[in-house]
């Protein structure tokens, strides 16, 4: 077996006194989509944020590469190929969608940057038509393309995308993991976090179920749709 | 971090007749040592160098703390009671213009206390109800000499009124817009008391302003009353200090009652409150009257103990004075502010022989506090326990 | 009619400064929703620089323009440097405390600052020379000196260089975008606080050139004239609604005019009164300003 792309050995970390994650271990191999699955504040969120060194972990090691990125600032990850589309999509409001766009490949300086920002409107037709408009104007679903074509701008080698499928309605929610299952064949690695966990396992290679800050099952996403505790808890049958 | 220092400090050894060094130096020299020897304790103190000392004192400062919170909370209060009634009798007249100064503060920190602390309204224009009260007295003692008793609670009055004016269109605002327009308004009140002559006399203020009148058994020949102004320090002492006692007890009393409460939940969460069916509007508009009277009843002492008032004493400094007192002393606790004014006026009056560096101590030290100790000397319990949670 | 366009160009003059100190601050705000005290103190400091620059300069014998541009840019270089230091020394460290600790700090550091500036360059004014700006054009009565037009012009650069800064380069979208969400910021690779630093060197740098100006047009500086322009000065951002570049260019002009024509025409006294009075009527009928865009701000 190869080395996985990204690591998380034993993580710690949580807000103030409150600890939100006890021990996490997860690893990541290249080309793959995983994805962590889990009730509200089982820390899936805080699992991602704390890869990308917005929340620092109090102990553990993370690896991405085989390096490790505990001490590596948030802002210099995107240039190392790990980004984020964290939760509620945080476009910028008011900035054009163009600007945006141009924002997620803020630490690039090639002259390619005008064609994947071509690449990205013909992923997401309809940023073309509003390339101009503030990312406020947007509805959810397009704020949801916006955010991710955002991140592809960077080029990403491993994608975090933090539920994609918040508040949207089901047609587009569709649309949206057609897409990230697109973006997985052209190679990049997608860490998914989901609370809607029927339709991110049914795309995912890999699961990790979390509850109350640790991993209490992993296994290949197929054994996990199968599983009927999981079915019990998460999908509701 | 001390290569910052070092930047803030080229320009100042720069004058116009060229580069002059020798003074500039000097200054910088001394802040540059300040700061470093600073560091060097706060460093030795953090690798646990002075461990020999702090271990101690902390274990002593930890054996009181025991020894006090056996004792109840009403002999401590009767003990500081104590001290501070004895006071003037212990102390020379120099100690206690420096205690009525400081006394002054305190009904103001504590009325703005009420404003800042308790419904959270960031207030940059308290001073203009002291103003408003000073002005008050004065005019009403030198035109129509009425006596400091009568015109005490008038100066509440008309500082409250002023109050209620400025909030009902500023209230509505949120935030950094409320700070801006109570600045404004205060602004605006020191330049009509500066520019109105024929009613302010201007910048050079009103003088004749008659001291506190007190009628006193005289048992010389009977039992006659006698009128005597209260021109003695140690009385207007006891003036100042009758007016803090009752300005502590209002303001703990306006804390722990609904109306406190009410306070407290706006200011955690203004949504939240209305939803709840507080009046926000009217809450905030009381709030800031009520904090607004102190600071009127403050004033009219002022002007009676000092006889003179001009509009240089109602300055944005001094507005950020009572705010620093309330913020460093911890927001929302009564004990906290009392120590903030202490804090701030008396330690700059020990330091008297440095006037020149005190303001700049003033600033730097407010600076640092903010980075140490944001929550102020003494926090209220009741957030401390809500923090630590 | 002489008269009003005499008091039309002196409001112009005003409201340029005014426009250029707000923008300071509603920068600064919109970044990290800070009242910045202390940036009054950098235009009082960028006027000091730049007397003492200026008359180096003169007693060196350059020309006019020189002494102009050089002590200019000196200024505007040093008053960016001791922003950024002010503000890694006592704002960046309090980045996620409570906005009042952050607003003492900011005033603990004007005061520092404003005291720094009486110890070391005396407490008296400090006369600017006033040969380099002499004569001017007239039109009738109507005088526009040669002053007045180096500071319109200067003013107006000035913002049409910010303003492509801010809307057309990438560092002026990478800094809207951190005002408007850090930690996205962060997640797309922006170092958000290198931003920040950026943002408070730009503003006092537009401060300096300010501080040049009315020394130049009053023909002294102070140590405590950053005070009273200051506050005008926020109170012209917030007229225009903070945080928005457009808004605080227009306030200050508009402060200036207000502040000009009613010295002009109604009390030379008040002037100052109007310009609050005008404040508090737009906020209570705009509450968010006259550009401003209706944030929820509810954090004190």
């Amino acid at each position: 077996m190869s080395e996985p792309i990204l690591e998380l050995r034993d993580v710690h970390a949580g807000y103030g006194s409150i600890k939100a994650l006890k021990g996490i271990s997860i690893k990541v191999m290249e080309g793959e989509i995983v994805s962590i699955i889990g009730a509200n504040g089982a820390g899936k969120s805080t699992t991602l944020m704390t890869i990308c060194n917005i929340v620092k972990a109090t102990a553990g090691d993370i690896y991405y590469k085989g390096g490790c990125i505990n001490k590596v600032a948030s802002d210099s990850l995107p240039s190392m190929g790990l980004c984020q589309v964290p939760e509620g999509r945080r476009i910028f409001p008011r900035l054009t969608i163009e600007e945006n766009l141009d924002m997620g490949a803020f630490f690039r300086n090639d002259n390619e940057i005008a064609d994947d920002m071509e690449r990205v409107f013909a992923m997401f037709p309809i940023l073309r038509e509003r390339r101009r408009q503030a990312g406020g104007t947007l509805s959810g679903g397009e704020q949801q393309m916006l955010a991710i074509g955002r991140a592809l701008m960077s080029r990403p080698k491993v994608l975090l995308l933090d539920e994609p499928s918040l508040g949207l309605a089901p047609l587009i929610v569709k649309q949206i993991f057609d897409i990230i299952s697109e973006i997985n064949k052209l190679g990049t690695t997608i860490i998914l976090v989901e609370q809607n966990a029927k339709v991110a396992l049914s795309m995912a290679h890999r699961g990790y179920v979390l509850e109350t800050g640790n991993v209490v099952m992993e296994d290949e996403a197929k054994k996990l749709l199968d599983n009927p505790d999981i079915q019990k808890a998460y999908l509701g049958e | 971090m001390i290569w910052l220092f070092v930047l803030l400090w080229p320009l100042l050894g720069i004058k116009p007749e060229g580069l002059e060094v020798a003074t500039t130096f000097s200054v910088w020299w001394r802040i540059a040592i300040g700061c470093a020897s600073i560091l060097v304790i706060y460093q030795l103190n953090s690798v646990g160098a002075f461990n020999f000392i702090t271990k101690p004192v902390g274990e002593a400062v930890g054996g009181a703390k025991k020894a006090t919170s056996t004792l109840p909370f009403a002999v401590w209060a009767f003990a500081i009671l104590a001290f501070a009634v004895a006071y003037p009798h212990l102390f020379g007249r120099y100690a206690q213009d420096v205690a009525i100064n400081c006394m002054i503060y305190i009904c103001l920190g504590l009325g703005l206390n009420v404003v800042v602390g308790l419904a959270g309204m960031l207030d940059l224009g308290y001073i203009a109800f002291y103003g408003l009260g000073a002005y008050t007295y004065a005019l009403l003692s030198v035109h129509y000499k009425l006596a400091f008793w009568i015109c005490l609670p008038i100066s509440a009055g008309v500082a409250g009124l002023g109050a209620c004016i400025i909030g009902y269109c500023s209230m509505r605002m949120r935030g950094d817009y409320l700070a801006i327009v109570t600045l404004g308004f205060a602004e605006i009140v020191r330049m009509v008391l500066n520019n109105w002559m024929s009613l302010t006399n201007g910048p050079n203020g009103i003088t004749g302003i008659k001291a506190p009148g007190m009628y006193w058994p005289d048992f010389a020949n009977g039992m006659t009353l006698e009128h005597l102004w209260l021109k003695k320090l140690s009385l207007i002492y006891y003036v100042i200090l009758a007016l803090v006692i009752f300005t502590i007890i209002a303001v703990y009393r306006l804390n722990h009652s609904r109306i406190g409460r009410a306070w407290e939940a706006i200011r955690e969460d203004e949504t939240a409150a209305e939803v709840m069916g507080i009046p926000t509007f009217y809450m905030k508009l009381l709030g800031y009257c009520t904090g607004a009277c102190f600071g009127g009843m403050a004033g009219a002492f002022y002007a009676a103990r000092m006889r003179f008032v001009s509009p240089e004493s109602f300055t944005f400094l001094e507005s950020a004075m009572v705010l620093s007192m309330v913020v460093l002393g911890g927001m929302g606790s009564i004990p906290g502010v009392i120590l903030g004014a202490l804090a701030l006026i008396a330690l700059p009056e020990i330091f008297r022989d440095f006037e020149l560096y005190r303001m700049l101590v003033f600033g730097g030290v407010m600076t640092l506090m903010m980075l140490f100790r944001p929550q102020g000397l003494l926090p209220p319990k009741r957030r401390m326990k809500a923090e630590k949670d | 009619m002489e008269y009003f366009f005499q008091q039309l160009i002196n409001g112009i003059t005003l409201g340029s400064v005014y426009a250029l100190i707000a923008l300071g601050y509603t920068m600064v705000y919109g970044i990290i929703q800070l009242i910045n005290f202390a940036h009054g103190e950098f235009f009082a400091a960028g006027g000091y620089v730049g007397v003492i620059f200026m008359s180096y300069l003169l007693s060196q014998g350059a020309p006019a323009w020189v002494c102009l541009s050089g002590s200019l840019i000196l200024a505007m270089a040093y008053c960016a440097m001791l922003a950024m230091a002010v503000e890694k020394v006592a704002y960046k460290p309090l980045r996620s405390s409570s906005r009042l600790s952050v607003l003492l700090s900011a005033l603990g550091m004007s005061i520092f600052l404003q005291n720094g500036l009486m110890l070391t360059q005396g407490v008296y004014d400090r006369a600017y020379p006033t040969e380099l700006t002499q004569g001017g054009f007239e039109f009738g009565t109507v005088m526009l000196s040669y002053m007045q037009l180096f500071i319109v012009s200067l003013t107006a650069f000035l913002l049409v260089a910010l303003n492509f800064l801010v809307f057309k380069t990438r560092i002026g979208k990478a800094m809207r975008s951190t005002a408007q969400d850090k930690i996205m910021s962060a997640l797309v690779g922006i170092n958000s606080n290198r931003i920040i630093s950026l943002t408070f060197a730009i503003g006092a740098g537009l401060a300096a050139a300010a501080g040049i100006m009315v020394g130049l047009y009053y023909g002294s500086v102070r140590y405590d004239m950053g005070f009273v322009p200051g506050i005008k000065a926020f109170a012209a951002a917030v007229l225009g609604g903070i945080g928005n570049i457009t808004g605080a260019m227009i306030g200050g002009f508009i402060i200036g005019m207000v502040e000009i024509f009613a010295a002009g025409y109604i009390s030379g006294e008040y002037k100052d009164v109007f310009a609050f009075l005008i404040l508090i009527g737009v906020l209570y009928f705009r509450p968010s300003g006259i550009m401003g865009e209706n944030v929820d701000d509810t954090r004190v």
